[in-house]
């Protein structure tokens, strides 16, 4: 599975990560390397297997909605690196 | 013998009896952190007042009678679990100034056993590796021949066990990184069953494989970390609701009536020649313990482990890595634009292999290519499990070296992702399983330390380290010490 460098930069558009040239070329050629060898996964035979998700077997996991002490905002603001009037300053979605 | 070199139960007895306070313990560590951390760089940082705050509460806990094991005895904790108040960086740019509001549950629940936090471990980047190399702020090298590698992604904690830099650290396993570490450090290191110990507060990098757990200088202490961290959690809603037994109880001498496997696929190709001499002697003795042992096992998907598991972690990774868009917390790059500034944060802040990983999970998940890998990769999961869980109707135990080498040089295969992927290949199909895995000290080849890992079923925990503790009490490879 060759990889082609317009295939990397939409995938790096897809996940929102800045790559540089060097990086693309580089990337690309790693990871059609990995992808290669991966293709052994086309030997195993998987009609009627079902996936796992989850090595234990999950239900449905709920609970009480019950009120209980939380974060104050100073707390949860404390790490934000741009803040406004007790909000998380972002830049303007819509230009 | 120095202090720094104890056990938790020789530090425990000694704390005790009152010939040694937590706070002297703690003093020595310190010292010890100081003399060999130039050249082992195992801690990201060091929490000297907070550990010496510790140790004097200890201390009076132990005055009062009001105490545990664990009371007043120096842990490192690796830098993805977070702390309250100290920062926790997963050794990435970015997160190099986050500090949690809030302990991880395994943190809080050792404080409440009376923790001395000496430092956080460093490792590689977001977990995301097999030689701590990927680390964004220093190299860990390895203490037995510094030109190596310690493993990863616990690496620091392990070195710092090693080293007498802790009497004993948390370190968190996703493909391995527990118990390669371990292995290539010569301690020792347990991966539990997926669940049985809370995730919460550990910072997510594949959520269905991660798990936290103990390393250790020997087996007792590994059982005796477990009987604090192990149990329900509901602020984990994968943590499983399972009895947590006296897990000490289990550290039985002998092995009669265990019936063991050897997978024969684990004994590959491109195997180093000692750590398979190492391995068949390791077994041997297990046979001298009085265990049976089937030499001639096969789990034929094995081979398969490597491409799932390289699949399906990078797709979780992706999914968990999207957070980090420089609004809420760590790095952040101002930008032109809203979505400049998203892409150059995370170009930034994130280091090569976890950009890798981030794209290959993408490219995994998205459109087209969805069920040529991700969801094939799911159903060769299937597969694995149901193969494990087959080998286990008839074993108690499997036994297989934890890495294919002793530990590999710097540099040697950091340009080579596909290479060091491989170094993960005895030790990945157990997170896919979600079973469990020890790793304990089995000898050496070249001069350089070989893991043996111990499998067993779902929650066989005390069966694991009955096996590890027998072997260890008849060879005790693991009392040797790296000279630094």
């Amino acid at each position: 599975m060759k990889l082609s460098r317009e295939e990397v930069k939409h995938i790096a558009l897809l996940a929102r990560l800045g790559l540089s040239e060097e990086e693309m070329e580089r990337f690309r050629g790693q990871l059609s390397n990995i992808l290669e060898n991966f293709e052994v996964l086309k030997q195993v035979d998987t009609s009627d297997v079902p996936p796992t998700a989850y090595p234990i077997s999950l239900e449905n996991v709920v609970r009480e909605d019950e009120a209980a002490p939380s974060f104050t905002q100073s707390e949860i603001l404390a790490n934000a690196p741009r803040q406004e009037e007790g909000c998380f300053r972002v830049r303007a979605v819509l230009e | 013998m120095n202090l720094y070199n104890l056990t938790i139960h020789q530090a425990h007895q000694l704390l005790k009896s009152k010939e040694v306070s937590s706070v002297e313990l703690t003093k020595a560590v310190l010292k010890r952190i100081a003399e060999a951390e130039e050249k082992v760089r195992a801690l990201v940082t060091v929490t000297e007042e907070i550990a010496l705050l510790q140790a004097e509460q200890a201390d009076q806990r132990i005055r009062a009678g009001d105490f545990t094991p664990l009371t007043g005895v120096p842990a490192v904790i690796k830098d993805n679990m977070c702390t309250k108040g100290i920062r926790t960086t997963c050794s990435s740019r970015m997160l190099e100034n986050f500090v949690p509001p809030y302990d991880a549950t395994v943190v809080e629940w050792l404080k409440d056993a009376g923790l001395v936090m000496v430092g956080k471990g460093n490792m590689d980047e977001f977990a995301m590796g097999s030689s701590n190399e990927h680390s964004a702020f220093a190299i860990t090298p390895n203490p037995w021949d510094l030109s190596r590698v310690p493993g990863g992604s616990s690496g620091g904690p392990a070195v710092g066990v090693a080293v007498g830099e802790a009497i004993y650290a948390l370190g968190s396993d996703t493909g391995g990184s527990i118990r390669q570490p371990a292995g290539f450090c010569n301690i020792v290191g347990f991966k539990p069953t997926y669940g049985r110990v809370s995730r919460y507060g550990l910072v997510a990098f594949a959520s269905s494989l991660d798990q936290i757990g103990p390393m250790t200088k020997d087996v007792a202490d590994s059982a005796l970390v477990m009987n604090f961290i192990a149990g329900y959690d509901p602020r984990d809603s994968t943590s499983v609701n399972y009895p947590v037994p006296d897990y000490t109880k289990s550290l039985i001498p002998d092995l009669n009536g265990l019936r063991l496997g050897v997978p024969k696929e684990y004994f590959v190709e491109g195997m180093q020649e000692g750590v398979e001499e190492v391995m068949r002697t390791a077994i041997a003795k297990l046979e001298e313990l009085g265990a049976t042992v089937d030499w001639e096992v096969s789990l034929p998907h094995t081979e398969y482990a490597l491409a799932a598991y390289y699949l399906i972690a990078p797709s979780e990774a992706m999914a968990n890595l999207a957070r980090y868009d420089g609004v809420k917390y760590g790095f952040s790059y101002e930008g032109e634009s809203m979505w400049d500034a998203m892409e150059r944060t995370r170009q930034l802040g994130f280091g090569p292999e976890v950009k890798r990983r981030i794209i290959l999970g993408t490219y995994a998940l998205s459109a087209g290519y969805y069920d040529a890998y991700y969801l094939k990769a799911q159903k060769v999961r299937t597969l694995i499990r149901r193969e494990f869980a087959d080998a286990f109707e008839r074993y108690d135990a499997l036994i297989t070296p934890t890495s294919p080498t002793v530990p590999f040089k710097i540099g040697e295969k950091v340009d080579d992702p596909l290479q060091m992927y491989l170094s993960d290949v005895c030790t990945l199909p157990i997170n896919i399983a979600g079973i469990p895995g020890l790793s304990v000290p089995a000898g050496f080849a070249d001069g350089l330390p070989v893991g043996m890992q111990i499998l067993g079923k779902p929650f066989s925990e005390e069966t694991l380290l009955r096996i590890g503790f027998a072997y260890e009490q008849q060879t005790r490879w693991g009392e040797r010490r790296p000279e630094i």
